[in-house]
């Protein structure tokens, strides 16, 4: 690239295993003035439908990427530039992304530099977990119930840039054990794990995380925990705060009583992607983002051997009565002042409301307009400045 | 983890999975361990296109080679179940069901029914059919119509890797009979499938692909076919559904009859003849529920009403085609009154 005033968009790696993605819409034109954050460009990958945010501020020059066409991961899709570049540099750089596209993906690229998938053996239980990102301070994220460490796609890769960064399948989740009794390997004590209201967040869940910092040898780590993984994540802290650089908890459960009992109930009882698609939809604030194909991947996994019994079991310890039952509050007050603490939330949270932020004590609070539950997934570069900001603040 | 395995591999792993769990689950049918010429010890074959391969070792005495008699082993097989184990049994080619079929419809499919409910038959029957592999009139039909036509049964044709796992595991695991339809031509047909055993639920269709202009319903291997031709009409702009049934009794009409309330046109792809099959059957079902919202009628694309022909040439056309349901959904876009 001829000026370095030229900024190219570049095609984002959402999720591990993303090579190609493909525009299927432009929301910005030539010459439009774009700020970080602002919507660019809707893509879509054979996993999922996103909306590329911009993370440079600036005038766009040229649209490289044609709307329908397949484009690599990290190709230049487009150029932001001021005034100032002239046309022919502009051109010329545009020319050099033309051919990365027309180039396709090199053959090799399958696998190289992709994620490490790795397994951590606690309890006599698998947990998976994959790891992206050479050096820098360790950060783990912790998804929620009934998600599974993809629901970092679009904020994994990003903060690999400067860190090292781990994201888990908890118990009963994508692809670990899915026996979540917080009794021995061999189980037998009979119902769920529930009961007493301890259950498996600050039991085997927490033992997970602990398991996974163990087998990546980091004594000490930033923790990202979303809804109940935001619980688990002070859960772990509030064991040995001396081990956890940072905090970042988006949506976390436990901080108040109300919750929406319907979706979780209905979430862990839904046997169809007719029962299951309205449910998920209450997830996001703007429930298109809902595709077939991310019902068709959580029918898929609902549908595993095991994980019925395992979401019951949890919803068990989430759940008393129609409220909720985990005091995160005391965790927290647990772990002290030495760890920094921030906390984010959707505003259109529809799941846990956006007003129990006011109850995470000391904490730096972020409440994101235009997302419901799953901030991370529709304003990733959002949380994810959130997220550096917190792993800073920890010095 | 999902990794990608062949249909045949996702058919072979159910089978593992569901011996593993419940020791009442047997294999037997020709040739399933030994072969022609082998002695039986040896793990030769795994069926005529090796499907059970490797289960004879592992689950020794649980993998049975049966005479060339269906009639003697496929009325073992349901005796068996209501004995209380869970047999599966391989028809190797549905067109044999001739000489075994008053075990299937007047047996198996009755006994729950006439002992009030008391009787259960969780037999398996594995079955290859459909054309493709030059095997003739007598071993390339589809007859899954004829299945479909008796109370009693359940009848099953996975479409994908992915799919023939969930739904053997569930077809096991059923109380009922099940005929259970594997089309050789899909065999080495590969896709992501969970390393973790899942059943899939009889009577759910899997929309394929969405689209608002036109639906498609269609099962097995015609769903690949479906599919090539939806590729190629969304190119000219023509957006089509494409329904995979994947079970046609118990059959998801509600499924089908929403789509088509959205998009007014249906077009059925089957491989099957076209009297009495499942084509007629959906044409049937949305002609009376859903006849206000049809925009055009409906176009049946199936083989025609011969035996599978041995020629090369003709059996090649009387599969239907990408092109020939290309032709049948610019039928019903294109109709005018």
């Amino acid at each position: 690239m001829t000026d370095e005033r030229i900024v190219p968009v570049t095609m984002p790696k959402w999720g591990l295993s993303m090579r190609l993605g493909k525009i299927t819409g432009w929301i910005v034109g030539e010459g439009d003035e774009v700020t970080v954050g602002d919507d660019l460009a809707d893509i879509e990958t054979d996993k999922i439908t996103g909306t590329l945010e911009a993370a440079d501020t600036g005038k766009i020059r040229r649209i490289v990427a044609r709307v329908g066409e397949d484009v690599p991961v990290s190709g230049t899709i487009a150029l932001i530039a001021p005034d100032g570049v002239s046309d022919d540099d502009l051109d010329a750089a545009a020319a050099a992304a033309r051919a990365v596209i027309d180039a396709g993906v090199p053959e090799d690229a399958e696998g190289a530099g992709g994620p490490i998938v790795q397994i951590a053996e606690v309890r006599g239980r698998k947990v998976s977990f994959a790891g992206v990102g050479a050096d820098g301070d360790v950060v783990l994220l912790i998804h929620g119930y009934g998600g599974d460490r993809n629901s970092w796609l679009f904020l994994q890769e990003p903060l690999a840039a400067r860190y090292r960064v781990y994201a888990l399948d908890l118990p009963g989740h994508g692809t670990s054990s899915k026996d979540v009794r917080d009794s021995g390997s061999s189980g037998g004590a009979g119902g769920s794990g529930g009961a007493g209201g301890s259950g498996g967040i600050d039991g085997l869940l927490a033992d997970a995380v602990v398991g996974v910092l163990d087998a990546v040898g980091a004594s000490r780590a930033h923790l990202v925990g979303h809804s109940m993984g935001g619980a688990v994540a002070l859960a772990v802290a509030a064991r040995d705060p001396g081990r956890i650089a940072s905090l970042t908890l988006i949506a976390p459960s436990g901080f108040g009583r109300q919750i929406n009992a319907v979706y979780l109930r209905g979430f862990a009882g839904a046997q169809t992607r007719r029962e299951l698609k309205p449910l998920v939809g209450e997830l996001f604030a703007d429930d298109k983002l809902v595709t077939r194909q991310v019902v068709d991947d959580l029918l898929a996994y609902k549908r595993l051997d095991g994980v019925e019994a395992a979401l019951q079991a949890l919803l068990d310890s989430l759940l008393g009565g129609d409220e909720q039952r985990g005091d995160s509050a005391a965790a927290l007050a647990a772990i002290g002042d030495a760890v920094p603490v921030t906390v984010v939330w959707g505003r259109q949270d529809r799941i846990i409301p956006a007003e129990q932020a006011q109850a995470v004590a000391g904490a730096v609070r972020y409440v994101i307009e235009g997302a419901g539950h799953m901030p991370h997934m529709e304003r990733p570069v959002e949380v994810q400045t959130a997220i550096e900001d917190t792993i800073a603040r920890a010095g | 983890m999902a990794r990608n395995i062949t249909y045949r591999e996702a058919i072979n792993e159910a089978l593992t999975q569901e011996m593993e769990r419940d020791e009442s689950v047997i294999v037997l049918g020709e040739d399933n361990a030994g072969g022609a010429g082998a002695p039986g010890e040896d793990d030769a074959w795994g069926g005529v296109l090796g499907v059970t391969k490797g289960l004879y070792h592992k689950f020794p005495g649980r993998v049975l080679d049966t005479p060339i008699s269906e009639s003697a082993f496929i009325g073992a097989a349901i005796g068996a179940a209501t004995a209380g184990l869970r047999p599966v049994a391989e028809l190797m080619f549905v067109d044999f069901m001739g000489v075994c079929f008053d075990q299937i419809y007047n047996q198996a499919a009755k006994f729950r029914y006439m002992f009030g409910g008391k009787a259960v038959t969780p037999v398996v029957i594995r079955t290859m059919y459909g054309a493709g592999l030059r095997a003739a009139a007598q071993h390339s039909q589809c007859l899954y119509p004829l299945f479909t036509h008796i109370p009693g049964l359940k009848v099953v044709l996975p479409a994908t890797p992915y799919d023939a796992k969930g739904l053997l595991t569930q077809a096991i695991r059923d109380n009922d009979p099940v005929m259970f339809f594997e089309h050789k031509a899909l065999y080495d047909l590969a896709g992501p499938v969970p390393e973790e055993s899942y059943a899939l639920p009889f009577g759910e269709a899997n929309v394929v692909r969405e689209g608002g202009d036109v639906t498609i319903v269609t099962l097995g291997r015609m769903v690949h076919t479906s599919l090539s031709a939806a590729s190629e009409l969304a190119a000219a702009g023509v957006q089509c559904e494409v329904i995979d049934l994947r079970t046609t009794s118990p059959l998801d009409s509600d499924t089908v009859l929403e789509s088509v309330e959205a998009t007014g046109r249906l077009v059925v792809v089957d491989e099957a003849h076209p009297r009495c099959s499942i084509a007629t059957d959906i044409s049937a079902l949305v002609a009376q529920k859903a006849f206000g919202a049809l925009r055009a009628p409906i176009e049946m694309v199936t083989a025609p009403h011969t035996p599978v022909p041995f020629s090369t040439a003709l059996e090649d056309i009387f599969i239907p085609d990408a092109q020939r349901v290309v032709n049948a959904v610019k039928a019903v876009t294109g109709w005018t009154r």
